[in-house]
C-alpha cells in the first residue's frame, strides 16, 4: 500500500487538487504493516467533496460494513487516475457526481441505493461499478478482510498449509482422488 | 538457436506455439524437419509468471481488438472481451487448467447420434474413433495425464471434498479428480503440484503441462527449431498453383517480413486462425486462403460453460488447490430423456478472489450481492463444461469497421445460442445447485458464461468438402500444403476440454506430414 502515507509527515504536492484521508481501526491488517494508523489519498483530477462523494458510491456498489475506508479509497484513486489521463473521462466524472447531489455522501444507504437505481443505465454507474469490482477486492485490505491468503508460490503452495484440511465432510475415498506427493 | 533464412522454401512454417503448434513444432523437428514457428507473443517463464491475478492476465492474455455479436450471454456480460486466450509462447498451455478428458465414441459421430437436429451443422468426424484412440494414448503419456498408465490422481481438495459429498448424495458414481495433465508426481523432468491455486497465472511449478517448457525447448535442442517470437501473422501467400509458399508478419520491431515455406501449418487458435485465412484471400481464393466452400469461421463452437457457487456455513478456501482438479461424469452421456442431445462435465472450480468478482459472479451490486462475497471463504464452486451445437452463423468473420494496429480487419465472434444449448445450460445448473443444497448450501449463486476459453470448430475436418476445411488429416480440402493444427480443426466440439484432443491430432499429423513429405508428396 505504497499509496498510502503517514499523514503527519507528508507535504502537499503542488498538484494536488483534492484530498481523501481517514484513520485505519486499531488493529487492522493495515494498521498492523503501515507506519501510522492515519492514511491519506492525494486526488489529482477530483476536489475532496468529489472524492468523498465517489467514496460513498463504491461503499454503496460494495457495502462490506467491517471492510476500511482505506481500501475503498483505493478505488477512488483509480478513477482520479483515470480522470487526469482523459478529459472527458473527468467530465463524465464530475457530472455524474454533481447529479448525485450534495447530501449523497451523509444520506442513509437505503436512500443511496435509490439514486444510484435512477442512474444505473448511465456510463458513470457503470464505470463506477465496474471499477469497484476490479480495484477493491484486488487491495491487500480486502484479501485480509475475506480471508483469501493470495500469493503461493513463495510459501510452498498449499500443499502443507490446509489444501485438505476440511473436516466437516467425509475423507474422499483414495481411488477417487490421489495421494499425496512425497 | 538455429536460424532460417527468410528465403529458404524448404521450411515448414507454423503459426502458433501452443498445444497444436508447439507440439507439432516438436514432432517435425525431431524428425530432421526444419520448423519457423511464429508466435504473436513474448516469451516468458516460470520465473515471469506473475500471482497477481490482473498482472497475469494483462501479462498472458490476448487482447488485440476484437468485436462479438449475437444473442450470447456473453455479449452482454463481457462485451469487451469475447474470447479468453493466450498471446504468449505456449499459447494457452501456459494459462490453460489442465483438464484432460477423451471424447466419447458417440461425439465424434455426432450426427449419426443426434440425428440432423434443425438449426445446427452437425457432422461426424472423419476419422474413427479408434484411430484418435490411438493418439490419445500417445498424448497422454507425453503429458503425464493422471489415472493413465499408473499415473496417481491428484490429491482431494476441500473444494473437491464438498464436490464428492454432494455428487454422492445425487448418487453420481463418476467422481474424481480428473484425468489431468498436472504432475501428481515428479515426472518428465519437472516437479510434482504443490497445489497453489495458480494455474490461469501460469504454472510456477512446471507441475501443469505447457509447450512453454516441454514440446518447444525439447524442438530447439534438435538444432531444427527457429522461435520467433512477437512476430505476428498477417497473410498466407500462395503461388501460381494454387500451393502455399510463405507467410507474411510483422516481426517484433513491426517491420513486415516473408518467409518462404515447403507446408504452413496454422494453429493460432480458432479466432485467429480463422482470421488468417480471410485475410489471406486473393484472386483464386477470393473469399479467403481455403475457403472455397465457405466454411472458414463457421461452426464456431465454444462449449456450454458457466459457475455454480455454493456458500456454506464452515469454511472451504476454495482457491487452496489446482484449480480445476475434480470431475463429475456421469452427464457425459447421450440422453434425450433429459430434453437435449450431448453431455456436460461438472469440473471442479476454485478462483482467486479479483477473478471471482470480476468473472465469476452474475452482474450485481449492493448489500445482497455483497454478502455473497462476504462468504467467499465458506464458498465451493463448480463449472459446466458441455457440448455446444455447431451452426453455420455462428462464425469468426472479418469486421471491415474495426481495424487492428496494423490496419487489418479484426475478428468479429458470432454467437445465436441453440435452444439445446440452453436446455442443457439449464439441466447443468439444477443438477449442479442441488448437488450442494443435497450436503446443506445455504445459498446457490448460479454466475455468468466467462468469455469463451474453449474455441473449436473454425476450420473444421470433415469427408464432404463442402462441410469443413480440411481433411481428416487436418490437410485443406483446396490446398494441400496447408494444414490447421489447433481447436479449429475439430469437427464437432463433444463434451471433453480440447487440449488432449488436439495434441493428440498434433501428434497424428506430424507422422502423416513427415511421411507425405519423405514420399514427396509435400
Amino acid at each position: 500500500m505504497e499509496e498510502l502515507v503517514n499523514l503527519n509527515r507528508r507535504e502537499l504536492l503542488k498538484t494536488t487538487t483534492g484530498l481523501l484521508t481517514g484513520l485505519m481501526v486499531a488493529g487492522s491488517p493495515l494498521a498492523m504493516m503501515a507506519r501510522g494508523r492515519a492514511w491519506a489519498v492525494d486526488l489529482t483530477a477530483l476536489s475532496s467533496p468529489e472524492g468523498v462523494a465517489l467514496m460513498a458510491m463504491a461503499r454503496t456498489i460494495a457495502p462490506h460494513d467491517k471492510l476500511e475506508d482505506a481500501a475503498y479509497a483505493m478505488v477512488v484513486r483509480a478513477i482520479d487516475s483515470d480522470a487526469s489521463k482523459d478529459e472527458s473521462a473527468c467530465k463524465m466524472i464530475r457530472e455524474g457526481l454533481a447529479r448525485l447531489g450534495p447530501e449523497f455522501p451523509a444520506s442513509a444507504e437505503n436512500e443511496r441505493v435509490a439514486v444510484l437505481k435512477k442512474i444505473e443505465s448511465s456510463a458513470f454507474f457503470q464505470m463506477m461499478r465496474q471499477k469497484t469490482m476490479q480495484v477493491l477486492y484486488a487491495t491487500p485490505l480486502a484479501y485480509a478482510y475475506f480471508g483469501y491468503e493470495g500469493e503461493a508460490f513463495s510459501k510452498g503452495g498449499y500443499l502443507l498449509r490446509g489444501f485438505n484440511d476440511l473436516r466437516w465432510l467425509p475423507e474422499v475415498p483414495l481411488e477417487d482422488g490421489g495421494p499425496m506427493p512425497t | 538457436m538455429k536460424r532460417i533464412d527468410m528465403n529458404d522454401s524448404g521450411a515448414v512454417v507454423i503459426i502458433g506455439s501452443g498445444a497444436g503448434g508447439g507440439t507439432l513444432a516438436h514432432e517435425l523437428t525431431r524428425r530432421g524437419i526444419k520448423v519457423v514457428l511464429l508466435e504473436a507473443g513474448k516469451r516468458q517463464s516460470t520465473e515471469t509468471f506473475s500471482q497477481v491475478p490482473g498482472e497475469a492476465f494483462a501479462q498472458l492474455t490476448w487482447l488485440d481488438a476484437r468485436t462479438q455479436s449475437g444473442d450470447w450471454g456473453v455479449g452482454r456480460d463481457f462485451p469487451a472481451l469475447p474470447v479468453w486466450h493466450c498471446k504468449t509462447v505456449g499459447g494457452t498451455t501456459v494459462h490453460w487448467t489442465a483438464s484432460t478428458p477423451r471424447l466419447q465414441p458417440w461425439e465424434v459421430r455426432a450426427k449419426t447420434t443426434y440425428g440432423d437436429v434443425a438449426g445446427a451443422s452437425l457432422i461426424d468426424w472423419p476419422i474413427s474413433y479408434n484411430e484418435l484412440v490411438k493418439y490419445y494414448e500417445f498424448a497422454e503419456r507425453r503429458m503425464g495425464v493422471t489415472r493413465r498408465n499408473g499415473v496417481p490422481g491428484l490429491p482431494a481438495s476441500n473444494n473437491f471434498k464438498v464436490m464428492y459429498a454432494g455428487a454422492k448424495k445425487l448418487g453420481y458414481k463418476q467422481v474424481h479428480t480428473g484425468h489431468m495433465a498436472i504432475n501428481s508426481r515428479a515426472f518428465d523432468g519437472r516437479g510434482a503440484c504443490i497445489q497453489q491455486g495458480f494455474c490461469v497465472q501460469g504454472c510456477k511449478m512446471g507441475a501443469k503441462w505447457s509447450t512453454l517448457y516441454t514440446e518447444i525447448p525439447r524442438a530447439e535442442a534438435t538444432g531444427n527449431l527457429e522461435l520467433r517470437s512477437e512476430s505476428t501473422a498477417t497473410r498466407i501467400e500462395h503461388g501460381a498453383d494454387g500451393r502455399v509458399n510463405g507467410a507474411v508478419y510483422r516481426d517484433s520491431q513491426g517491420a513486415e517480413q516473408r518467409q518462404k515455406a515447403r507446408i504452413v501449418c496454422v494453429a493460432g487458435n480458432a479466432i485467429e486462425t480463422a482470421r488468417l485465412l480471410l485475410l489471406s484471400s486473393s484472386a483464386k481464393f477470393p473469399q479467403g486462403l481455403g475457403n472455397s466452400n465457405d466454411q472458414v469461421g463457421r461452426n464456431y463452437c465454444h462449449h456450454i460453460t458457466g459457475f455454480v457457487w455454493g456458500i456454506f456455513d464452515k469454511p472451504v478456501f476454495l482457491w487452496r488447490g489446482a484449480t480445476l482438479a475434480g470431475v463429475v461424469e456421469d452427464e457425459v452421456i447421450n440422453e434425450p430423456k433429459r430434453g437435449f442431445a450431448g453431455g456436460y462435465r461438472m469440473e471442479l472450480l476454485g478462483l482467486d478472489l479479483p477473478t471471482f468478482v470480476q468473472v465469476g459472479l452474475p452482474y450485481g451490486w449492493g448489500r445482497d450481492f455483497a454478502s455473497i462475497i462476504e462468504s467467499y471463504r465458506n464458498m465451493a464452486g463448480m463449472f459446466i463444461n458441455g457440448e455446444d451445437l455447431p451452426r453455420a452463423d455462428n462464425r469468426i468473420t472479418l469486421n471491415s469497421a474495426v481495424k487492428d494496429d496494423h490496419g487489418l480487419p479484426v475478428a468479429n465472434v458470432h454467437v445465436n445460442e441453440h435452444s439445446n444449448d440452453q436446455a442443457m445450460r439449464k439441466h447443468a445448473q439444477g443438477q449442479m445447485s442441488r448437488l450442494y443444497q443435497a450436503i446443506g448450501a445455504r445459498r446457490v449463486v448460479v454466475g455468468p458464461t466467462p468469455p469463451a476459453t474453449h474455441n473449436m470448430c473454425t476450420a473444421r475436418m470433415s469427408a464432404d468438402p463442402r462441410e469443413g476445411v480440411t481433411n481428416g488429416w487436418g490437410q485443406a480440402h483446396d490446398v494441400k500444403n496447408l494444414f490447421i493444427s489447433d481447436g479449429s480443426a475439430l469437427s464437432t466440439p463433444g463434451a471433453a476440454n480440447p487440449t488432449l484432443t488436439i495434441v493428440a491430432l498434433a501428434l497424428r499429423q506430424a507422422d502423416y506430414i513427415g511421411q507425405q513429405m519423405k514420399a514427396g508428396n509435400l
